[in-house]
């Protein structure tokens, strides 16, 4: 059970810019995935390989139905490929137990998800309390919710927030856990220009402060400028990974 | 308190129309299952140590006289524990402030103490006291019917003397819980009373001096009733016994024991029905939860909540307001019961009547309505549970709509927009609707089953006092008369019609079975009394043979056509053979009819008669009256109307409650059925009707839509509920059924209407408060938020 927490101390030996020898945190092999819908076959993914290394900030990049959004739903367990393996430090993700799923969730993963998902019920800090209720290292979610801006709006509840709040709330919690893989699925995509810039910002922030490994899938090509790494999917398949020499800063990105 | 907690009680209150609901389903089936569940307790026990604290007797007889040192062989039979002997006769009696006679029951007690068996409760007042032949003790609801106490006095007829009669007590008995004179069936508090009086007054009067004619004894601990039963039978045959029987046929003990039974069978039938609508409610309140929290289930488990975390957070919706269902539910049983415990008061005369709560009960209804709940709960929370987070982002996928069989051409050219929605709706979730139905019509039933015994009892109360019993008075004779009787009795002025019949003693025998009972024989079956069954049917005496009741050829295992053992216990005791003419269903008790010649005739006297029907002139019913209550050789006197209208009012106080308890359950039922049938509808198509007014629809015109839905399934369960409601009268009949009466299966039109008209009544109250809601809809925001 403690197999993915026992492996943490590899991650501080690992390189975030590539150089030297590191070990990737997240590596993709082979990894397909077909699903039905109604009675149409999807091959969502077909035979991905991809690996990520420890700080990155890499931007998936697609148009709708390239299979990112099913990638990210892989990675951070929420589902599993039809073939392939995705390795977690070395630990074999696909061939994890339900129980041991939730866990690596619960530890590893943060998730932003396009629309917010906050529990409408509970109030900014409750949102952001949810996780750090069940973390085992959190930060203070007061603490979340200042990295984000919000330690203004700590007991609104999401009715009571714009969009862009909501997301930063989102992304507070995603964060409190310390996660060492933060996922965003369309971080921006229900917002306008400025709020999506601040909202990068704050993500952007998050991996430069704590040294993140930081997924953000979208379908925005302008946003690609502020990543360390861009991976093109196109069909289900990677039709480009390439570095950017420098990283923007979100506040240079225009879309 | 923890997020994912404040959560569950935030949408709780957000959801308290729809929990509520199924709170208060389950408060109402608690409620019952508590005060049903206590008040079979409570009189249970209250009996149990009635019987115990004043010596109720386990075995009893009645003789004609026999002498007083048989006891000492009676005290040898092996297991007989204790004997006591008495001298009982029925007289007239004179009560002041009563016109018509009334019938006393003189019961013997020691003067000295107090008696070994079948003891007093002397309520008020004092025991007799010694050398004081006129002072007596008398039974409570009597003197309290009749506003009499200890001080006053009332004058009897006893062997032919006028005889003065001073109270100096009110006394309770546990041989009288039921105080009915015999015959009677129901009781007439004002007209039959019990008077203890002392056994040296009660020897000198009726001159048994050394003598007794009533028998009571206990037995000892694990010893056979029938073994003792069949010595006394036959040490006593010779002094005119009437066959000894024990406590399960006392009359007293009987009604008792049958109230018992009837409360234990509400016990199991309407908390079941309360339960089985509370799973239901829960699992469509539910699973529309779910349905609509799919995206939250999936962020919780994406942030890494485990199945079992969310699967509890589920559970908590159904266990909550579960909860709260059983706080009220028993609360409000803990009071219905002791309510009902001071209804059994007045028709059951405990020394006391004690209400015991017991936590048993509670306990064993809590958990099942727990675990009723976990079990509607099931299918939502499993689909929580089972949900991928991964699918769970993802909206629900539409509903897969196909032409459905009402699709034709024809229809849709026909109906409005509307109307075929409401239609589709329904055909695509058959089981839903049915569900629903179902349920609704559960309601139906319980306001049917609330006024069949109203009805039943009705058509009872028809047959028996009109339709059966013509006559006004019944005189009871103390001995056996000879027909001649009858001409003094016709002599009198004011006494239109009479018709005397003889009632004997005997024992029955078919085969293995036998059975103690009297035969009636009847001068006719076309005057003042008649042999009708419970549909009305008029039968004729048979010419030949004996006719009995259903009941007792059941008893016997006897079919027309077959030859029964006739053994007569007095007189001569002759054993005759006599073939069974014919069957007819009765209402009340056990009885066998024949002819008055041929009774006679088998019996082998002269021919005797016991009693007389009479019908009266009512401008001389004074005079008559008068008359009755100084007529010696009267043990008992019945007025047919006194006795109808104290039943009449006796059920309708007692029905009146119990009818409007179970139309209030009946209305909490079909209002949390619709109601939440309606809110889930309007939480599921809230985006579709929304769509309809951007689109031009008028607010009446979306309301039709979904009101009309639960309109047409409210319609369609009230003829369904007709017939659940009829099976379960038929069943609830069957089970409270025993030898003392049988419920007939009547519904009066009344029945119906009501049932209809509450359920319109709930049904639109529910419609107008989902009506406000949908008023309220805002358009624009609904269609922005993502399903």
């Amino acid at each position: 059970m403690n197999a993915f927490k026992l492996q943490k101390g590899a991650l501080m030996l690992d390189n975030p810019s590539g150089k030297g020898n590191p070990q990737p945190v997240l590596r993709i092999s082979n990894l397909s995935k077909i699903y039905m819908m109604g009675e149409v076959r999807v091959d969502a993914l077909k035979h991905v390989s991809l690996d990520f290394y420890s700080g990155e900030l890499a931007v998936l990049l697609g148009a709708s139905g390239s299979g990112k959004s099913t990638l990210i739903n892989i990675i951070g367990g929420l589902d599993l490929p039809s073939s392939g393996n995705l390795f977690f430090h070395g630990r074999e993700i696909t061939a994890a137990t339900e129980a041991e799923l939730t866990l690596y969730r619960r530890r590893s993963i943060g998730f932003v998800f396009q629309f917010y998902n906050l529990i409408s019920s509970l109030s900014a800090l409750e949102n952001v309390q949810l996780v750090t209720e069940i973390a085992e290292n959190p930060m203070p979610a007061e603490e979340a919710l200042n990295l984000v801006g919000l330690s203004h709006r700590l007991n609104h509840f999401p009715a009571q927030l714009s969009g862009g709040e909501q997301q930063r709330v989102a992304i507070a919690r995603a964060v409190a856990k310390r996660p060492e893989l933060l996922l965003c699925d369309e971080p921006t995509g229900a917002l306008d220009f400025q709020t999506g810039k601040l909202v990068l910002d704050v993500i952007e922030k998050v991996n430069r402060e704590l040294g993140t490994t930081t997924l953000i899938i979208t379908h925005n090509a302008s946003i690609a400028g502020m990543a360390d790494r861009v991976v093109r999917l196109r069909s289900g398949e990677v039709s480009e990974d390439r570095r950017n020499p420098t990283r923007l800063s979100p506040s240079e990105l225009v879309w | 308190m923890k997020p994912l907690q404040r959560k569950l009680l935030r949408e709780l209150l957000r959801l308290k129309g729809q929990m509520l609901a199924v709170a208060a389903v389950v408060a109402c089936g608690i409620s019952v299952f508590v005060s049903m569940s206590n008040v079979q307790y409570s009189l249970e026990a209250s009996r149990a140590r009635y019987y115990s604290r004043f010596r109720f007797a386990d075995v009893f007889m009645q003789v004609k006289r026999a002498p007083e040192f048989y006891l000492e062989s009676v005290s040898r039979i092996p297991g007989v524990a204790s004997v006591n002997s008495r001298i009982v006769a029925d007289v007239t009696l004179d009560v002041p402030g009563l016109d018509e006679p009334a019938t006393g029951r003189l019961v013997s007690i020691p003067e000295y103490r107090t008696p070994v068996l079948n003891d007093l409760f002397i309520k008020s007042g004092r025991y007799i006291e010694p050398g004081k032949p006129e002072e007596v003790v008398v039974s409570k609801p009597f003197l309290e019917a009749n506003k009499l106490t200890p001080g006053d006095r009332i004058s009897a007829v006893i062997n032919g003397r006028k005889k003065d009669l001073l109270i100096v007590g009110m006394g309770l008995s546990p041989e009288y819980i039921y105080e009915v004179q015999p015959g009677a069936f129901f009781p007439d508090k004002r007209r039959f009373g019990i008077i203890w009086m002392s056994r040296r007054a009660l020897e000198s009067a009726f001159d048994m001096s050394g003598a007794f004619n009533d028998l009571s004894l206990t037995l000892a601990h694990g010893v056979s009733e029938k073994d003792v039963i069949m010595q006394l039978d036959n040490l006593f045959s010779r002094y005119g016994s009437l066959g000894a029987y024990g406590r399960s046929e006392q009359l007293s003990d009987r009604f008792i024991a049958d109230e018992i039974k009837q409360v234990g069978i509400q016990i199991t039938f309407l908390p079941a029905v309360f339960l089985a609508v509370a799973v239901f409610l829960l699992n469509i309140v539910l699973r529309r939860l779910v349905a609509t929290q799919r995206d939250q289930i999936a962020v919780l488990k994406a942030v890494g909540y485990s199945n079992e975390d969310v699967g509890l957070h589920y559970l908590g919706f159904a266990m909550i307001p579960t909860a709260v269902g059983s706080v009220v539910g028993t609360l409000l049983g803990a009071w219905l019961g002791k309510g009902l415990m001071n209804m059994y008061a007045d028709f059951y005369n405990f020394a006391e009547l004690v209400y015991t709560f017991r936590f048993e009960n509670v306990a064993l209804s809590v958990l099942l309505s727990f675990a009723a709940a976990f079990f509607g709960a099931l299918g939502a929370v499993r689909k929580a549970v089972i949900l991928p987070p991964a699918e769970a982002m993802r909206p629900d996928s539409p509903v897969l709509y196909k032409p459905g069989f009402l699709d034709s051409e024809a229809f849709r050219k026909k109906m409005p927009v509307s109307v075929r929605i409401i239609v589709r709706n329904l055909e695509r979730r058959p089981w839903k609707a049915a569900l629903s139905v179902l349920m609704i019509s559960l309601a139906v039933a319980i306001l049917i089953a609330g006024r069949y015994t109203y009805d039943s009892l009705d058509r009872m109360v028809q047959v028996e006092f009109t339709e059966k019993h013509r006559e006004d008075v019944t005189l009871i004779f103390n001995d056996p008369k000879p027909p001649s009787v009858s001409y003094n009795l016709a002599s009198l002025s004011g006494v239109l019609e009479l018709e005397y019949y003889r009632e004997e003693p005997v024992v029955m025998r078919f085969g293995h079975r036998f059975r103690r009972q009297s035969i009636k024989g009847m001068q006719s079956a076309r005057g003042l009394q008649r042999l009708v069954d419970k549909n009305g049917h008029h039968f004729d005496l048979p010419s030949d043979g004996i006719m009995l009741t259903s009941a007792l050829a059941t008893i016997l295992g006897v079919k027309p056509g077959d030859k029964l053992q006739i053994e007569f216990l007095q007189g001569r005791q002759l054993h005759r053979e006599l073939l069974v003419s014919g069957t007819i269903d009765e209402f009340l008790g056990l009885s066998a009819y024949m002819n008055l010649n041929q009774l006679n005739h088998l019996a082998g006297d002269g021919g005797v008669v016991n009693a007389a029907y009479l019908r009266i002139d009512k401008s001389k019913a004074g005079e008559l009256y008068t008359t009755f209550k100084k007529m010696p050789g009267v043990a008992g006197i019945m007025m047919l109307k006194a006795l109808q209208e104290s039943f009449e009012d006796l059920i309708s106080k007692s029905m009146t409650t119990s009818t409007l308890i179970l139309t209030s359950f009946a209305c909490v039922l079909a209002f949390a059925v619709v109601y939440n049938g309606a809110r889930i509808s309007l939480s599921e198509r809230a985006r579709e009707l929304s769509s309809l007014r951007v689109l031009g629809m008028s607010q009446s015109e979306i309301s039709f839509i979904l009101l009309g839905e639960q309109a047409l399934l409210t319609l369609c369960a009230i003829p369904v509920g007709f017939m659940i409601g009829i099976a379960l009268c038929a069943l609830l009949a069957r089970a409270l059924s025993s030898e003392l009466y049988r419920l007939p299966l009547v519904f009066s039109a009344f029945n119906f209407l009501f049932a209809i008209a509450v359920i319109l009544i709930v049904s639109a109250v529910s419609g107008l408060v989902i009506k406000k809601r949908l008023a309220g809809l805002d358009l624009v925001e609904v269609l922005k938020t993502r399903e």
